[in-house]
Order: structure tokens, then sequence, then C-alpha cells
């Protein structure tokens, strides 16, 4: 940072209207397409919206959210998206570091690692959705014959066809796709640990477990919670990929919250009940970042700059 | 006792890098079986053991995606979209940066926390309200439906990303050019804008791939098959074709080639963008 010099206009001269003029039109567009719906998102869960041109919209307070109490899918989903983040969010966290650990020095070939592992993170959820399908259908599906070469199986597993193996699946998916944002974060910040705390913690005869767990791992402590709170907030908001692997089927077992405010949004068009849904899970999100945030105090500016 | 250490050493090198290649296999067997699969013909498709070189090669599930199936049109929707989302999204990201890191003005705070706001409230808890808003702009099956909302969704991160750069800048330099009078444009336009190149590469890429691998926007507004983008199109093949797993992966390797490439061109600025957002503050 270049500490010592004054960044803006100093506040004498009259800087009048020309802000606004450079924040206009970003604001405004803002404004109206993120802003005015969360608003909106919140008003339309008190009602029983009327989505056909002549059907009435009628005031039903907060009845849709004691719908929600009392609907046995919610709470299905509710358990599968929670499975999906106390599955996936550990996994990536220790073979993201995991990796990042390995690539940390300058060895020969790190930059074709680090793509290789990153590769997943930046092709579409639709492509890796239908992939994953393909590699675990049951007859003659790639995962099911390696399985079975290895002998670990003797019959064709139906992954997608019950609700447990299909979340597992879809959290497989999960782990693979997101390995490589959390090891690249971890690789910035292991390469900001210096160097000098891990010779010194050596010099004293510290093994490299010990140096890890007193050294490099309280380090990084902040980077640690950046990367646990936003893989959270990322896992409870699964949707593309059981959306497509499974459709919520079947019969509703494999529903994450999401896919069952889509499927009741734009298939039923009960839009009340999808806000209920989407401004219920928003509400979790938020207070399971916010105790998240509490516990390991610091993290916030991390989140929030 | 050296020979021992070395040894070792060399042993633990050996380690390191089984692991790595273990992991990197992982990552890349699925892409090599997505590949491979392209080329297979239907009849071929779930051949025990798998073949990752097809024994009976075949380009017609490419020929098929692009020409009964009009792959080329959809292609030709998502590099417009793509394209010109990420440029405007860039431009009023920059301004709106601009504003925040050079100028003192009422009600900067509260505009700065409704931005974060936007940063951290989850896209799809918002898509009803925003289908109901599209509806009424008429924004239902249109190109240009996909290129507002996607440039609304990237403007907060992109804003907050080039705020930073654009403070490193030396006000020294903005003060030489008043100097010369020049006004807050000139100053934005022919000394910010070139200054930020790099910063300006990275909330490209972002937004162009964030674009590029979009869905869920893309399902919900598009009906018209005119108006399929690649990932809308790529699902559909899936629905369409109920085991055409061959003519589905050539398009979805169509798909990904673009975004490899980008990736690769562009892995510095990628890293960059990313751990700026991590680990600043």
């Amino acid at each position: 940072m270049l500490a010592n010099v004054p960044h803006r206009q100093p506040k004498s001269s009259k800087a009048g209207f020309v802000p606004y003029i450079f924040l206009a039109p970003g604001f405004l567009l803002f404004v109206v397409m993120i802003i005015y719906p969360i608003l909106r998102a919140l008003q339309i869960s008190f009602y029983n919206w009327g989505v056909f041109p002549g059907s009435t919209t009628t005031f039903l307070g907060l009845h849709q959210y004691v719908r929600e109490f009392h609907d046995p899918v919610f709470w299905r989903a509710l358990e599968n998206s929670t499975f999906y983040t106390i599955f996936t969010v550990p996994f990536q966290i220790i073979f993201g570091l995991m990796v990042a650990l390995l690539l940390v020095r300058k060895i020969p070939g790190r930059g074709l690692f680090r793509a290789l592992f990153y590769i997943p993170v930046v092709t579409s959820w639709v492509v890796v959705s239908l992939l994953f399908k393909f590699l675990f259908s049951t007859d003659s599906g790639f995962v099911n014959w390696i399985l079975h070469t290895l002998h670990l199986s003797s019959h064709n597993i139906g992954w997608l066809d019950t609700r447990w193996p299909s979340m597992i699946t879809i959290g497989i998916l999960g782990i693979w796709k997101g390995v490589g944002w959390s090891m690249l974060i971890f690789l910035a910040a292991l390469m900001g640990v210096p160097e000098t705390l891990t010779e010194a913690a050596a010099i004293d005869g510290a093994g490299p477990w010990r140096t890890f767990i007193s050294v490099t791992l309280p380090s990084i402590r902040l980077t640690l919670s950046f990367v646990t709170i936003m893989l959270v907030i990322g896992s409870l908001n699964v949707f593309t990929s059981a959306y497509i692997m499974t459709g919520g089927g079947p019969q509703q077992q494999t529903e994450v919250v999401l896919s069952y405010m889509y499927h009741q949004a734009f298939n039923f068009l009960d839009f009340g009940y999808g806000s209920a849904l989407a401004f219920t899970l928003a509400m979790i999100v938020f207070a399971i970042s916010f105790v998240q945030m509490r516990l390991f105090r610091g993290g916030v500016s991390r989140v929030v700059r | 006792m050296i020979t021992g250490s070395k040894g070792k050493k060399i042993t633990l090198r050996t380690l390191r890098y089984l692991t790595l290649i273990a992991g990197a296999a992982i990552m890349i067997t699925p892409f090599l079986y997505l590949f491979a699969t392209s080329f297979k013909p239907q009849l071929y498709l779930f051949e025990i053991p798998p073949q990752f070189i097809p024994k009976h090669p075949t380009l017609s599930n490419y020929t098929d995606a692009w020409t009964s199936n009009s792959f080329g049109h959809y292609f030709a929707n998502s590099v417009f979209v793509s394209v010109v989302s990420t440029g405007v999204s860039a431009l009023l990201s920059a301004m709106m940066a601009y504003a925040f890191a050079r100028f003192n003005f009422r009600g900067q705070n509260i505009m700065f926390w409704m931005l974060l706001v936007g940063l951290m409230v989850p896209g799809m808890m918002l898509l009803i309200p925003q289908y109901l808003l599209a509806n009424q702009l008429h924004l239902i099956d249109s190109l240009i439906g996909l290129i507002v909302f996607y440039v609304a969704t990237n403007l907060a991160f992109n804003t907050f990303l080039l705020r930073g750069f654009f403070e490193e800048i030396p006000w020294e330099l903005e003060e030489a050019m008043i100097m010369d009078g020049a006004g807050p444009f000139r100053r934005f336009f022919r000394l910010i804008l070139p200054l930020s190149r790099p910063a300006l590469a990275t909330v490209s890429i972002f937004t162009f791939l964030a674009c590029w691998d979009e869905y869920v926007w893309a399902l919900t507004i598009i009906n018209d098959p005119s108006k399929r983008t690649l990932p809308i199109a790529i699902s559909i093949f899936q629905g369409q074709h109920l085991t055409n797993w061959g003519l589905v992966f050539a398009a979805s390797t169509i798909t990904i080639i673009p975004v490899i490439l980008v990736f690769a061109i562009f892995q510095r600025q990628f890293v960059r963008g990313l751990t700026a957002d991590a680990l600043k503050g």
C-alpha cells in the first residue's frame, strides 16, 4: 500500500455531481435488479401470488412459513442440503489444504498441477453434472466397472436410484469440483507464511506434523475461516447438480431446498411458497454465517472485503 | 549418514509426486472419458471395459450437434451474451469503482453497504422476483434479458475488485493531469483505465466464465429454442435424445474448450483475482 499518498480528491475541491455521473448507470441497474428483488422476495412470500393475468393475489401473512413447517418434503430437502454441506465442506478443506501443502514449494510442474486441479472449478455445472450422471450410471457405468474390477462390489450399484446413494454421488461431484478452489486460496495463504517461522520450528526439533499444527495452521487461521464460511454458504445453495442428476426424484426423495423451491415456483407456479422457501434458506445461511464469523472472530473482515 | 538423509529426501519427493499425480488423475480422468465418449458411435457407448481410445471413432456426434441440432446457433448466442455482458459489466463497474475510490460524496457509505449486501445475498433467493421483473420489462425469451441480468449480478464483485486496484494508483498522476486541465472523464478514460489493464483483465475473465457457464437464469427465462445458450442446449440434448451421450459430450467438449483456453492463457490474472478477494483486509 502506498500509505502516504492521498487517494481522494481533497474534500474542499468541488466534486459536485461528478461522482454521481460515474455511479448512475451501474448503480441504477444494481438497485433495480438486485436490491428491489430482495425486498420483493420477502413481500411475495406473504401472499398467495397470482401468476396468470386476472388471477387474484391474496395476503396470507405468515401462512406460507407455517405451511413449510408442516411440509415433510421441505424438511427432507433441508436434511438433504444439510447432509450435502456436512459431507462436502470438510473434504474440500482437507483435500484442498493437502494439495496446497504439496504445491507450496517451487517444484517442477507446479503450474501444471495447479491448473489440472483447477479445471473442474471453471467447467460449467451443467457439463460436470451430466458427466457424473453418466459415470455413475447403474449398468455399464464407469464407476461401477471400477468397483467391480477392484472386487469392491459384486453387483452394480444404483447410485442415482435411491435417496442416500444419490446424495453421496451429488456430494462426490461437489467435492471433486470444489477442491481446486480451496487449494488455490490455501496456496496463496501458505506462500505468505514466512519461511523463517517453519525453519525455526525445524531447528527446534519439531517434525513436519508438529510444525504444521503449531506454526503453519495458526498462521493461516483467517484463511481457513474464510474458506469454511464461503464453502458452507455455497453448499447450502446447492442446486444445479441435484436438479440435473436426479431432478429431486425418485418421489422427491433427493430434493434439496433450492430444487424444491424451483419446482414449487416454476413447475407448480406457486410463487408465494417458493419465495418463502428461498427466504427461509437465506435466513438460515445468514444465521450460520453470522455464528461462524463470531466463532472465528476476525474472519468477518475477510468476507466483507 | 549423509547418503541416508539424501535417500530420505528422494523418497519424500517421490511420495509428493505420486500423491500429486494420483490426485490430478482423479481430476482429469472424467474429462478424458468425456472426450473419448464424444467420438463413440451410439452403439459402443457402454462398452465394458470402458474404452479411453474409441475402437470405432466417429465424428458424427460433432457433425450432428453442429448441423441437425443447431448447436452453432447456440454457440453464437453464448458468445454474444457473454462478450456483451463482460464488456458492459467491466465498464459500469469501473465507473462505479472510480467514484468510490476517488471521490467523497453524500450517500457513499450507504451505497457501499448496499453493494456489500448484493455481494453476500445468495443469487437464487432472488430468482422469483427477478423473473416477475423480467416479465414486466418484457425481457422473457430475449438475449437482452440474459445480458441485463448477467451485468447486474457481476457488478458488486467487479466494483470491489476494481476499487481496490484504483486506490493503489497514486493521486499525483491525476493531479498532474488536472494541472494540464483534464476533467474527471479524461482522467478516467486516459489514465485510470489504461493503467488498470491487469485488473480489468481479471474482472473480464471472471465475468466471461460466469456468463458462459450460467444455467439457472437462462433455464428460467428462455423457452424459445432459438434463444438458447450452450448450458441450456446441452441439458436439453440430454432430455431429448434420451441416451445419446455421444452427442451430449460432443456438445460439452465444444463448450469446455474455450473455457480451458481462456483459463490457460490468463491463469495469472485469474489467480490474482481469486486471492485478492480472499486475502485482503
